[in-house]
């Protein structure tokens, strides 16, 4: 299930956002889009996610273009777990996963059959919210609901899956143990993860690969040591880093801002 | 002691014990409702319309008791009251019923696609387009008879005009669906006013009763016209559930679950449209019934659209029956949809104090 992303131009409206951007996505790998404000890594995803057609270029999931296949049938191999998140009210746990089962249910079925409910219980039981499969959607913390938007991600049954700055509305708790669950899912299932991320060390910690993007273009793309170094973090994001080996891994630690030109 | 005393006094017994036994049954009731509010919600508006559809079938200038009603349906009896059940009261009946499923489940369908609980049947400027061109047929003395139909095509006219203007880059946006038939309504309501100006009196008379809504004198003809289309409207509505409860988790995740966007509102608006405008075309402008009954039935029921969608229009049948009912009690006839804004009213503030959910 390799995502192939070949000379994509696109943005809202007729202003391209993204210029001639070519990258691929190898199953199972974990990419992380990173770039300050403005860079074009939210675009991107939103033009891989369908929601914005591309001007220019393609992208393919399994060698088929996704913006001419059936929605249904990219519905079931890829997921998104948005920024924002809109919640019915009254609607519950187990109802709002449930309902990410849509693609895999023809337009005449009305409940959900066995394997539906298998699907949608294992999609609970993944993220760890079982006690709250009954409790409104509304009631839930930042974090619980996100898990549940996730488990409604996961109850696709998806092979890829999208994360929109995934961790920006939630506390330093929950931002870890999201990661750390989407880690878990991606060796023990072997999903494939795009997400965007603001936070470079989350980025320098989970991912595989990184692409860095500057000014709707990517400016590095590789593996997540070669690509997160001091140069290219200055041209990038304007900031002066020291990189610090951890027991984790490298992480980055903020100097200073650069008073420079190049970031424009 | 008198007779009276004592009768009194049994009676105070009586109620005393009565209540007593009412709290058990509330309590069991209580504990009943919060665990299967389906059954109970079926039952509770299954009771509805059968006692409101035996009171209107009775009821009126002249009563019909419930033995004749009975000798009338197997066609016996007084030839009087036989035309009086079958040719006066059972198609106004079955005209409530028609219009009051197509305006509940028109109203859900909008609330549930536009993403707005304020949303009416008419807000995508069916009435708009239907009430100008029922004024203007009416000022201007042209085709009178032919006021339905016309007022049909104005409303599928002006909500093409509506979802012209509702177009995005992206394909349809919600927001500006809702700007564009508040637009028109504006300016085809300023329109209308102008012509009701000049009308002359009995005129004026006659748009107001159409404005108003009124199901007086709406006959079997008026039912066979709309109801073909109005029942496979409500069949489709049914079928669109699914869809309108992915669209209620926004843009970004239907589009993810692989639901068209643009496809999926037209569809949508086009079967609220069609139920909105058959309901104007046969008993006018109706108020307060779509834009009240998804609330109540979203109390009831909960959110899901499975669930909404044909209770709204059987929860709407029934109210449009039960305001028809009303109407018909005192002295005066009153149009209908006086009874239903005036009925409606307070029950929307009654809402919103106690918390109107969100769609």
């Amino acid at each position: 299930m390799t995502l192939n992303i070949k000379n994509l131009t696109g943005g809202y409206a007729t202003v391209p956002i993204i210029h001639n951007v070519s990258l691929t996505v190898e199953p199972g790998e974990w990419l992380s889009l990173v770039g300050a404000n403005g860079s074009g890594k939210s675009t991107l995803l939103k033009l891989i996610s369908r929601i914005l057609t591309p001007q220019k270029g393609t992208v393919l999931l399994d060698g088929k273009v996704i913006h001419t296949q059936s929605a249904v049938e990219v519905a079931q191999k890829m997921a998104l777990l948005p920024q924002q998140q809109t919640v019915p009210s009254g609607l519950t746990v187990y109802q709002l996963v449930a309902l990410g089962r849509t693609p895999h249910q023809p337009w005449w079925k009305w409940e959900l059959d066995t394997e539906d409910k298998i699907q949608v219980e294992k999609a609970i039981s993944s993220v760890n919210i079982e006690r709250f499969s009954q409790r409104p959607v509304e009631q839930l913390s930042g974090g619980e609901r996100q898990r549940a938007f996730l488990a409604l991600a996961l109850a696709q049954n998806p092979q890829v899956i999208l994360l929109d700055e995934p961790t920006t509305y939630l506390d330093i708790r929950y931002q870890l143990q999201l990661l750390e669950l989407m880690k878990k899912l991606n060796q023990e299932q072997g999903l494939t993860i795009i997400t965007v991320l603001h936070e470079l060390n989350f980025a320098a910690r989970y991912s595989h690969r990184l692409a860095m993007l500057k000014n709707g273009s990517i400016w590095a793309l590789g593996k997540t040591d070669n690509v997160m170094t001091p140069e290219n973090i200055s041209q990038v994001f304007g900031l002066e880093v020291a990189i610090m080996n951890t027991p984790i891994g490298k992480q980055i630690c903020p100097i200073a801002a650069i008073e420079s030109d190049d970031k424009k | 002691m008198t007779v009276k005393s004592i009768c009194i006094n049994l009676l105070g017994i009586s109620i005393s014990k009565l209540s007593k036994k009412r709290m058990q049954l509330i309590g069991t009731v209580r504990k009943t409702w919060l665990s299967n509010r389906l059954f109970v919600a079926i039952f509770l508006l299954g009771m509805a319309v059968i006692v409101t559809l035996a009171l209107s079938l009775s009821q009126g200038a002249v009563p019909l008791s419930l033995e004749e009603i009975w000798q009338a349906l197997l066609h016996q009896g007084d030839p009087v009251k036989q035309t009086i059940l079958w040719d006066l009261r059972m198609p106004r009946i079955a005209a409530a019923m028609l219009v009051g499923a197509g305006l509940g489940m028109s109203g859900a369908l909008l609330q549930g696609m536009l993403r707005n609980s304020l949303a009416d049947p008419f807000i995508l400027g069916i009435s708009a387009g239907a009430g100008l061109v029922a004024i203007a047929m009416i000022v201007l003395q042209v085709f009178v008879a032919w006021i339905p139909l016309a007022a049909w095509g104005g409303a599928i006219v002006t909500t093409g005009i509506v979802i012209f203007l509702g177009r995005s880059a992206g394909g349809i946006s919600v927001e500006k669906l809702i700007l564009g038939g508040v637009a028109v309504s504006s300016l085809f309501a300023s329109i209308q006013s102008v012509l009701l100006l000049i009308a002359e009196d009995g005129q004026v008379q006659l748009a107001l009763n159409w404005l108003v809504g009124s199901l007086n004198g709406r006959g079997w003809t008026q039912v066979q016209m709309a109801a073909p289309y109005m029942i496979v409207g409500l069949i489709a509505g049914c079928l669109l559930a699914r869809s309108v409860n992915v669209l209620s988790l926004g843009d970004d995740l239907a589009v993810s679950l692989g639901i068209s966007l643009t496809r999926s509102r037209l569809l949508i608006g086009a079967v609220a449209t069609l139920l909105a405008a058959g309901a104007v075309s046969v008993a006018g402008l109706i108020g307060f019934v779509g834009l009240v009954v998804p609330h109540g039935v979203r109390m009831l029921v909960g959110t899901d659209n499975r669930l909404c969608l044909p209770f709204s229009a059987v929860a709407g049948a029934w109210l449009l029956t039960f305001a028809d009912l009303l109407s018909r009690l005192g002295a005066v006839e009153l149009p209908v949809g006086a009874i239903t804004a005036l009925l409606g009213s307070p029950m929307f503030i009654w809402l919103l104090y106690s918390g109107v959910k969100k769609v």
